[in-house]
């Protein structure tokens, strides 16, 4: 389901929270408002976390994480750290990452099963990240602009991209991510949908400047019409649990 | 950003769904469709799409704010151009295009269609079009009001000299020309004994008396009549009178001043001659070739008159010159001269003593005051020791033959448009002669005639200068102004029209086959403005300096029985024609 929410009067809700299959983080917000629009969607399934990195609100972009992991920037504090992980499921590994680009939910772009990342990052961050996230790396572009994470969302259904990305690329990432994908806009023709959306395999949250045209392409292609939460039960049961032993 | 190292030509984008609407379209950096980008953004929303314009109804032109007047037709270049300047916010975007809709002529509205592009977000540039409409609003311009308003005076400048004559007005009113002190002057009318001059504000009347008071001695009063006064907001209108009177001493008079006057003046006598009327009187002795000076203040304290003018002037021979002594330009000599209808008798021969030695000849005649049959009223006169007195007194040369033969002069001089007063025959009779007299006052005094304009006479007719007699080259002396001197009338009347700041507002042909029919129209045309027609053919070309003027002369023409008019408004001419025969019924106006 595709919700439209707003964080202290501002519509870039992928600053300020990290949606993922396990968990969700959200920043510290003045109000709660923010937080109990999560919280009353997603707390029966996931736990909705409170936190802060390096003191700053923009959690969104400065960690990145699927169901198997989080990682976090060199300049997070050790508070923040040790809050989080007690705050996350045992199941996922929270690592914290040394790297000259860390703004992690700037330059890589995951899913469960691949990850897109800036073309100058690290090799060891790219060990760390196939290692924690338990996925395939791929150093890509997207749309000429290798900010990945700003310009593409990934789900394990499909993922929104650049509108500039031409139709060539679009291809080349779809086979690579093995997703289908779909060039778009968010927030009222805002390229920058990595900042703009949240989404998991069953919700997904834009900005209340979206309009309703952006918010159906968003949920064709994230295949989230008609997802309630008691669908998690039958058709998303097998995302969610690894294994019923 | 775009970190791109080769040049891909094939890069195809894929169809984005317009953020508002949903149609497919190419995304663009709003990524909305053109419509919803339109109706989102006006890029036209500063620009009032109402606005005015004045209109003069008078003249028919268009105002630029602040006074500046234009002649332009409706949906012409100039047009456009003065509405553009009207259009607020034009600046802030770029003018693609502009045209004119088009609207009733009479509707008092101007619609401009405007296309103007502006950038939004940066990197896309939006195209607008829409239609701005001018309302024409009717009012009057500067030169119109002062042309309406020509009854209508806030101040007036009475000049007066009490003489019997006019020849110190003449010469004012040549310097005035000269000047061009009366730009500002409504009317101008001739009164008994002087001229009053009407103004719409106070500070041209003003200024026309500083002028004044600058080339005549020249006493003022002034004086105001209240005509409406607000209690409220403490104002009142007034209508001023400068009365302006001048020494009533002119050129050539025969003076006796007061003995106090004469003695603190160097202990001059006080029988003199005054020479010339400037800003003070300048007065000479013909017995001692003495010279004084009266200031405009002197004078008014202790007035005095002259005993005998310009009218009492008779002309005399000279017999016989001796001269005495020189001084600057004067030369004193003792003269032997005899009345002119005294030549031939025996006795009657005055001797007299003359500044006018270095020009008198035996033989020449000359003009002079003949004291020993003067009769006056003076008591200063009457103190004198009258066997003292000079018999004769010998004011100026005098050159008749010349005078007879000569029609029409090489040279002469503009006057200025005012009303006069119906005078019976014998004061025209006398104001003719007292400007001829003027005239050969010119001729004859370099000093004067560097002071005013004269211009060369285009209608010269030499042929009637070509009988001469014999006596004619005994006056070889004969004072003439050069060529130099004379001022090109068409470059005369040119500099006028330049000088207000404007080219010939009209020209009126006057083609006239049936004689008679014209002359109330011509006098009319040249009662407006005083520039003489210029003839061609059988027809008349006026020169109008205003426009406005050439629609009151149509106005009043157009009742005028039989006469077509034909106009051109680009050239601002008009072409009168009469018919071969005066008709009763006006016919059908063309063009």
């Amino acid at each position: 389901m595709a919700f439209r929410v707003q964080f202290e009067n501002n519509n870039e809700i992928g600053v300020f929270s990290k949606l993922t299959n396990a968990y969700c983080l959200v920043a510290i917000g003045g109000s709660e408002n923010f937080y109990s629009t999560f919280e009353g969607d997603l707390a029966d399934t996931i736990p909705v976390v409170h936190a802060s990195v390096a003191g700053c609100r923009i959690i969104g972009r400065m960690c990145v994480g699927n169901k198997n992991g989080l990682l976090v920037p060199s300049t997070t504090f050790d508070t923040e750290l040790q809050h989080i992980r007690n705050a996350l499921p045992d199941s996922v590994k929270v690592q914290r990452v040394e790297e000259r680009l860390s703004a992690l939910g700037n330059v890589i772009a995951c899913n469960d099963y691949v990850a897109l990342v800036h073309p100058d990052l690290d090799r060891e961050t790219e060990e760390i990240i196939a290692d924690t996230l338990k996925v395939e790396v791929f150093r890509q572009t997207v749309a000429n602009n290798v900010l990945v994470g700003s310009y593409c969302v990934l789900s394990n259904q499909g993922g929104l991209v650049h509108p500039n990305t031409s139709v060539v690329d679009l291809e080349e990432l779809s086979s690579l991510l093995q997703v289908p994908l779909v060039a778009g806009t968010v927030n009222r023709g805002s390229e920058v949908v990595g900042a703009g959306l949240v989404v998991n395999d069953w919700a997904a949250f834009a900005g209340m400047d979206t309009t309703s045209t952006e918010l159906s392409v968003i949920e064709s292609i994230f295949k989230l019409s008609g997802a309630g939460p008691s669908s998690i039960t039958s058709k998303m049961r097998a995302s969610i649990i690894e294994s019923m032993s | 950003m775009n970190s791109q190292s080769y040049y891909n030509p094939n890069v195809t984008l894929p169809t984005v769904l317009c953020c508002v609407c949903g149609l497919p379209i190419n995304p663009n950096s709003a990524n909305m469709c053109v419509p919803c980008l339109r109706s989102k953004i006006d890029i036209s929303e500063e620009i009032p799409r109402q606005s005015y314009i004045n209109f003069c109804r008078g003249c028919q032109r268009y105002n630029i704010p602040p006074s500046h007047w234009v002649t332009a037709e409706l949906e012409s270049p100039q047009l456009l151009a003065i509405l553009l300047k009207r259009v607020k916010g034009l600046s802030k975007v770029r003018l693609v295009d502009a045209s004119f809709v088009w609207t009733e002529p009479h509707s008092k509205r101007i619609k401009v269609k405007l296309i103007i592009e502006k950038a939004v977000f940066s990197s896309t540039v939006l195209q607008h079009s829409f239609v701005v409409e001018f309302v024409v609003m009717p009012s009057f311009c500067e030169d119109c009001h002062q042309g309406a308003a020509k009854d209508h005076w806030n101040a007036v400048v009475q000049l007066r000299q009490k003489v019997k004559h006019k020849k110190t007005f003449y010469y004012l009113e040549q310097l005035i020309l000269k000047h061009r002190a009366h730009v500002r002057t409504i009317n101008i009318k001739e009164r008994p004994d002087g001229l009053d001059f009407y103004y719409s504000t106070r500070n041209d009347a003003i200024k026309m008396v500083d002028f004044l008071q600058s080339v005549a001695p020249v006493r003022l009063k002034l004086s105001e009549r209240l005509m409406s006064t607000d209690l409220q907001s403490n104002t009142a209108n007034f209508k001023h009178t400068y009365s302006v009177e001048i020494v009533p001493i002119c050129k050539d008079d025969f003076i006796c001043l007061p003995a106090k006057l004469a003695r603190s003046s160097g202990n001059i006598s006080q029988v003199l001659l005054c020479l010339r009327v400037g800003t003070s009187l300048k007065l000479i002795d013909p017995n001692t070739l003495q010279l004084a000076e009266v200031t405009n203040e002197k004078y008014w304290k202790e007035p005095f008159s002259a005993i005998c003018s310009y009218g009492d002037l008779l002309e005399f021979v000279v017999l016989d010159v001796e001269p005495v002594s020189t001084r600057g330009k004067f030369a004193l000599a003792d003269v032997q001269c005899v009345r002119a209808r005294d030549l031939g008798r025996a006795s009657g021969s005055f001797f007299t003593r003359t500044h006018l030695g270095n020009l008198l000849r035996p033989g020449d005649s000359c003009l002079g005051y003949d004291l020993t049959s003067l009769n006056t009223n003076n008591s200063d006169f009457e103190s004198l020791d009258h066997c003292q007195l000079l018999p004769v007194l010998l004011v100026k040369k005098h050159y008749p033959y010349r005078r007879k033969n000569r029609r029409s002069r090489k040279w002469k001089l503009k006057t200025l448009d005012k009303e006069i007063e119906c005078t019976n025959q014998f004061e025209q009779d006398k104001a003719s002669a007292a400007f001829e007299s003027f005239l050969q006052d010119v001729e004859e005094d370099r000093e004067l005639r560097s002071t005013i304009n004269i211009f060369k006479n285009l209608h010269f007719n030499s042929d009637d200068c070509a009988v001469r007699n014999e006596e004619d080259e005994g006056e070889e002396d004969f004072p003439e102004p050069s060529i130099e001197e004379m001022l090109d009338a068409s470059t005369a009347r040119a500099a006028v029209f330049h000088c207000n700041g404007k080219k010939p507002g009209a020209i009126v042909n006057l083609t006239r086959q049936h004689r008679r029919s014209t002359a109330t129209i011509s006098f009319c045309l040249a009662s407006r403005y005083s520039c003489p027609p210029n003839q061609f053919g059988t027809g008349l070309k006026f020169l109008l300096a205003r426009e406005i003027d050439l629609k009151s002369i149509l106005s009043e023409t157009k009742e005028a029985a039989g006469i077509h008019w034909a106009t051109r408004q680009a050239a601002k001419s008009v072409t009168l024609s009469t018919p071969f025969f005066a008709t009763k019924s006006s016919s059908p106006r063309k063009g």
